[in-house]
């Protein structure tokens, strides 16, 4: 299936994924409103280091500890994409022991949020992807 | 093919859809001593702290058992198996045949002997959807609340009903809180931080009698209270597999392949042992990712699949009043130890690996931690000096990186 895969040759580390990221899953359809003065909690996070980057976000495993490991039910496994149901998650955090690429991630209604490929909100594909201006995440099969 | 499965929990659903994936045909049958679609056990204290309700915490959808094709009896308790004749017998007598059977019993609350325990009128254990609908029922807003018990479930009760009694003394043997996975720092950092919700703590001390209404404790301090809580600890269900003939240590043994001793017979979850790969024993990790883990193997392995249950390492992620922990793995070793007023963190390595931690307060990426412990990645192999910061992947080589983020395969 089409994964969001990392080029990190190609990172700058400047971080536009995570506020494409933030907007995309805002539920608001103006930028500077979604992101102006706020503190933003994206499901995608770039590391840093001297003149290492890369963007971190989840990997849609093929055996999702998360999902094996949740205690409510609230992640599950539809056609390889992993989602989280917000409603039914307590917000235990069994899924941030489980995933061993940190990439589930408190959010702000108290709960946890990840990846969801944007499939679910208005931006439809991946909006870390588009944009990305180095392509060092790309949307594709691999 | 007919599968059967005694129990309906974590294992359970794991074991069913372990079946699925190798066997759409086969008949699945899940006999269960609960009356109730399959829910989670562990959010029984949110149920009660009002962060679920009962159609929420149902552990699969209202369609799981149409969807795949499992005939469930709910209500019935199995009493025996014949493993001779392939079949497991139930309370009412029916029988229910088998070509593969999975004990997925569980565990049961562990109430010591208590001198006047029988002359409590309102006690209660806090392990099932019925203990905790019982113990709503029984409390009021002066209720005076005593916990035996400062483990995971004595302190999730707790939580559960703070808001909704008059006051909660915690009484445990052990000289900390939650001793089975914490350390003495970090106890006493979760400790302090349950006390300014006025629940209060009678820690290296035990009840020695219960009389009209107060409890005589070994210390000679009394506690005069209105509702018992027993949350001393559970014991696994393993009495269906000892009396068949089967194995059976504290748990129901079980190998890597989730079978018994006993042919065609196999067993997951709270009821059975596992290896735990950061002590190389076997042991009951009574932990609801292990029991989902350990029944899907048993379910693959069941339907003709291969796969071995063999990476599994005592963890746990928790929370009490918004301070949140998690832990995995085993604390011998040496320990790298950071502490703040607001956070703890602990990392222990021996033989070149992590062998476990404590994360309290920031528990963010712990996974990638956990990753290590359940792999048993060679320190040397890692920049652990990152590690020790924080959780990351930048402390993982660069080809390393390319597989687990690049896509690139081995």
């Amino acid at each position: 299936m089409k994964r969001v895969y990392v080029n990190e040759q190609w990172c700058l580390g400047c971080h536009l994924c995570e506020y494409y990221c933030a907007f995309a899953n805002s539920g608001k359809d103006d930028m500077v409103k979604a992101l102006k003065n706020v503190d933003i909690h994206p499901r995608i996070q770039v590391e840093d280091s001297g003149d290492v980057h890369f963007a971190v976000s989840c990997r849609h495993c093929e055996e999702p500890l998360c999902v094996k490991g949740c205690i409510t039910g609230a992640l599950t496994q539809k056609d390889g994409v992993i989602q989280i149901d917000k409603e039914k998650c307590v917000g235990c955090y069994t899924c941030i022991l489980s995933c061993p690429y940190g990439a589930v991630v408190p959010s702000e209604e108290g709960v946890v949020q990840k990846c969801e490929l944007c499939l679910t909100n208005s931006a439809g594909s991946p909006a870390c992807v588009a944009g990305c201006p180095n392509r060092a995440v790309v949307y594709e099969e691999r | 093919m007919k599968y059967v499965i005694i129990g309906n929990s974590a294992a359970a659903v794991g074991c069913v859809e372990g079946i699925r994936s190798q066997d759409k045909e086969g008949s699945i049958t899940i006999i269960s001593k609960e009356p109730y679609h399959t829910y989670s056990r562990p959010l029984i204290s949110y149920l009660l702290y009002g962060k679920t309700d009962r159609e929420r915490m149902k552990y699969r959808p209202d369609g799981f058992y149409k969807e795949t094709g499992c005939t469930v009896m709910l209500g019935k308790e199995a009493v025996r198996i014949d493993s001779a004749a392939k079949q497991v017998v139930l309370d009412s007598g029916e029988t229910v045949a088998y070509d593969k059977l999975l004990v997925a019993t569980g565990s049961k609350p562990f109430v010591p002997p208590m001198e006047g325990l029988d002359t409590v009128k309102q006690k209660f254990t806090f392990l099932s959807l019925d203990d905790a609908l019982a113990l709503e029922k029984a409390i009021t807003a002066d209720s005076r609340v005593l916990i035996v018990g400062a483990g995971l479930i004595g302190l999730k009760c707790a939580e559960g009903i703070a808001d909704k009694v008059g006051s909660i003394t915690v009484v445990d043997l052990a000289d900390r809180v939650l001793p089975s996975i914490l350390d003495e720092t970090g106890a006493q950092m979760v400790q302090r931080h349950i006390e300014q919700k006025g629940i209060r703590f009678l820690l290296s001390d035990s009840v020695q009698r219960f009389e009209n209404g107060t409890a005589y404790l070994q210390s000679g301090k009394t506690v005069p209270f209105d509702i018992v809580v027993v949350a001393v600890g559970v014991r696994p269900n393993a009495e269906l597999v000892q009396q068949a003939g089967g194995a059976v240590n504290r748990g129901i043994q079980t190998d890597t392949l989730c079978r018994t001793s006993l042919s065609n017979v196999f067993a997951a979850g709270d009821c059975a042992e596992s290896l735990d790969v950061t002590t190389g024993q076997q042991r009951v990790l009574a932990l609801l990712p292990n029991a989902y883990m350990q029944g899907e193997c048993a379910g693959i392995n069941m339907a003709g699949g291969e796969k071995e249950y063999d990476n599994a390492i005592p963890m746990n992620a928790i929370g009490f009043f918004g301070l949140h922990m998690i832990t995995a793995g085993s604390y011998e070793g040496e320990a790298y130890v950071v502490q703040t007023d607001s956070g703890y963190k602990k990392l222990v390595t021996a033989d070149g690996v992590l062998k476990g931690y404590v994360l309290i307060g920031d528990v963010a990426r712990a996974g990638i931690y956990t990753a290590m412990v359940r792999e048993r990645t060679p320190l040397k192999q890692v920049d652990f000096e990152l590690l020790k910061e924080k959780p990351q992947l930048m402390a993982f080589a660069r080809a390393e990186r390319a597989k687990k983020l690049g896509g690139v395969r081995v």
